[in-house]
């Protein structure tokens, strides 16, 4: 969907965003790029729908390269949601989100069609807040407003640097599990710009990993955890690697198919909600959710059931640390 | 003698409240006639000097250097006396209002591109930032973004070139222009008191009430546009007198 093929930036000023380069983003994945303060990537990411042109290499949209294409028209076909949201103050929540469509000509009886799909996708009751202002919203609101905008055309490809780089710790959680149920909805090509490693960890497909110009690592989240390319990378991941890795491992790769009898009516209880407190997890959530469930409520085995409540496999704080050890005999 | 007796008149002259019940009375109509003169005075000068001076602000925002210039000329322009400034375009406007009302567009120039330039300048760049990555030209952006965040601020600039030209068009009358101002020069000739003072609280008003209504518009803008503001000055001191 979009590729980058040796591109280089220099800025007039002659300092060098980014230099040679070179990945490939497909189509209904996210890509994160990440990586410390002036390292290029919110320049990468403006690359793409040219608010930045390259100096060298070429940067391609769906096959094509973007230096051909009419910015504006590109631009209304790109999704793009900034950390300081950009909204407009003098315009109410539902003119906000409605911008591209306005800009696009539709008819305003399909422009507030969207904006009332766009506003209930994003957990905003149409009919509190569509006449509100910006400024009456809480921060959090206020970037659901501008992620709404953003996918208001219903663009193939959306851009977002920093978009919850503002919130404060809890806002911000919420924004990025509510963001990933949303991302599973509309399948959307991402290109997602943060410092935060765990930010990246969580939210991407892709990590493209930067150091001052440089694409250093471009992987999996489990990749760049399990084989860090250097030292660099090892650092910008931090200490506890271990943590971070149960988090981007699925219950189900640790999961135990076969449920010893005695416990079974142990685990179709909690499965059922009759233990106070225990919740029973999913084969797709993490494993740190299983392993602090497992010590904070103090049980030897937890239930992973599927969408239907049925038991249908046992997580035990033993299969996770089976897990981790054969990681770091794999891994460094 | 009698001359020392004209002058002790002229100096209390004021003290006599039945002079100007005197002059209320016979000069109503006249009165009436002079202040909607005014009036029209202003409001035509207004009428072409927003729409120059807001196309003049915008364009220089595109050129840091054409700014310098143009805001040094306008501000040249607030230095030249009216007086000399009427005289000046009596050769090409004839005497009368037309000279009168090129000139009040002239002066009412650098606060109205001082603040549309200043309004534009100071629109929030991540809105712009934004409008830009959701792919407006620079005429949308300008239309639907820069121009109506700017609108409170251009606003505050044509407030006060009102209150300006409302006072340098009595000088106009000294053409031929008419208007309030007719009254302060017939009273300065005529020796009148009580016409300079009422042709004087009579401007006073107006310059208030235009202010007043301006000062509320701009208010108007300033809440659409999200802004927590104080009332104005005028406003509240009208909202005390007189609580709505």
């Amino acid at each position: 969907m979009i590729e980058f093929e040796h591109v280089t930036k220099v800025y007039d000023d002659g300092t060098e965003a980014i230099n040679d380069v070179s990945f490939e983003v497909d189509q209904g994945t996210t890509t994160v790029l990440v990586g410390p303060s002036g390292c290029g990537k919110t320049t990468t990411m403006k690359l793409v729908n040219r608010l930045e042109d390259p100096t060298e290499g070429t940067v391609y949209y769906d096959g094509e390269d973007v230096t051909t294409l009419d910015p504006i028209e590109l631009r209304r076909n790109i999704g793009y949601v900034i950390q300081e949201i950009g909204l407009f103050d003098h315009m109410t929540v539902a003119e906000n989100i409605g911008t591209v469509p306005e800009l696009l000509g539709w008819e305003q009886d399909r422009i507030d069609d969207r904006v009332t799909e766009l506003m209930s996708l994003m957990d905003l009751p149409p009919d509190q807040y569509r006449n509100q202002y910006p400024r009456e919203l809480s921060g959090g609101q206020r970037q659901r407003v501008g992620v709404a905008r953003a996918l208001a055309s219903d663009p193939e490809v959306l851009l977002m640097d920093e978009p919850f780089g503002a919130l404060d710790p809890i806002t911000r959680e919420n924004l990025q599990d509510e963001f990933l149920d949303i991302q599973d909805k509309i399948d959307k090509t991402i290109l997602f710009v943060t410092h935060d490693i765990d930010e990246a960890l969580k939210m991407g497909d892709m990590i493209a990993l930067f150091d001052v110009g440089k694409l250093v690592q471009y992987a999996t989240p489990r990749e760049i955890l399990e084989t860090p390319k250097n030292q660099f990378v090892k650092d910008f991941i931090g200490e506890n690697r271990a943590l971070k890795k149960l988090q981007v491992t699925p219950v189900e790769e640790v999961m135990l198919t076969d449920v010893p009898d005695e416990d079974r009516d142990e685990l179709a209880a909690i499965a059922r909600g009759e233990r106070d407190g225990i919740e029973p997890v999913k084969r797709l959530d993490s494993t740190q959710v299983a392993l602090s469930q497992l010590i904070e409520n103090d049980i030897a085995a937890l239930p992973v059931v599927d969408d239907g409540g049925d038991v249908i496999a046992v997580v035990t704080e033993k299969a996770i640390r089976g897990r981790q050890r054969t990681y770091e005999a794999g891994g460094a | 003698m009698e001359a020392a007796v004209s002058t002790i008149q002229w100096s209390i002259a004021p003290l006599f409240i039945q002079d100007y019940i005197e002059f209320l009375t016979s000069y109503q109509s006249d009165l009436v006639v002079r202040t909607i003169q005014h009036i029209q005075i202003i409001v035509q000068s207004i009428a072409v000097a927003v729409p120059l001076g807001v196309i003049l602000g915008t364009l220089i925002t595109y050129n840091d250097r054409a700014a310098t210039v143009v805001l040094w000329l306008a501000g040249i322009m607030m230095t030249i006396p009216s007086i000399a400034l009427f005289g000046l375009l009596i050769p090409y406007f004839g005497i009368g209002q037309p000279p009168v009302i090129v000139a009040l567009i002239l002066y009412s120039q650098l606060p109205v591109i001082r603040n549309t330039y200043v309004g534009i300048t100071q629109v929030d760049k991540s809105a712009i930032e934004a409008g830009e990555g959701l792919g407006m030209t620079r005429i949308e952006l300008l239309r639907r973004v820069q121009l109506p965040m700017a609108l409170p601020v251009i606003m505050a600039g044509v407030r006060n070139a009102v209150v300006i030209l409302i006072g340098i068009a009595a000088i106009g009358a000294f053409i031929g222009a008419g208007g309030l101002g007719f009254f302060i020069f017939d009273g300065i000739s005529d020796r009148h008191v009580p016409k300079i003072v009422v042709a004087t609280v009579f401007l006073s008003i107006l310059a208030l009430a235009f202010d007043y209504g301006f000062a509320n518009i701009e208010d108007g803008f300033r809440r659409r546009n999200g802004e927590e503001i104080e009332p104005a000055l005028l406003t509240r001191f009208v909202n005390w007198v007189r609580p709505s």
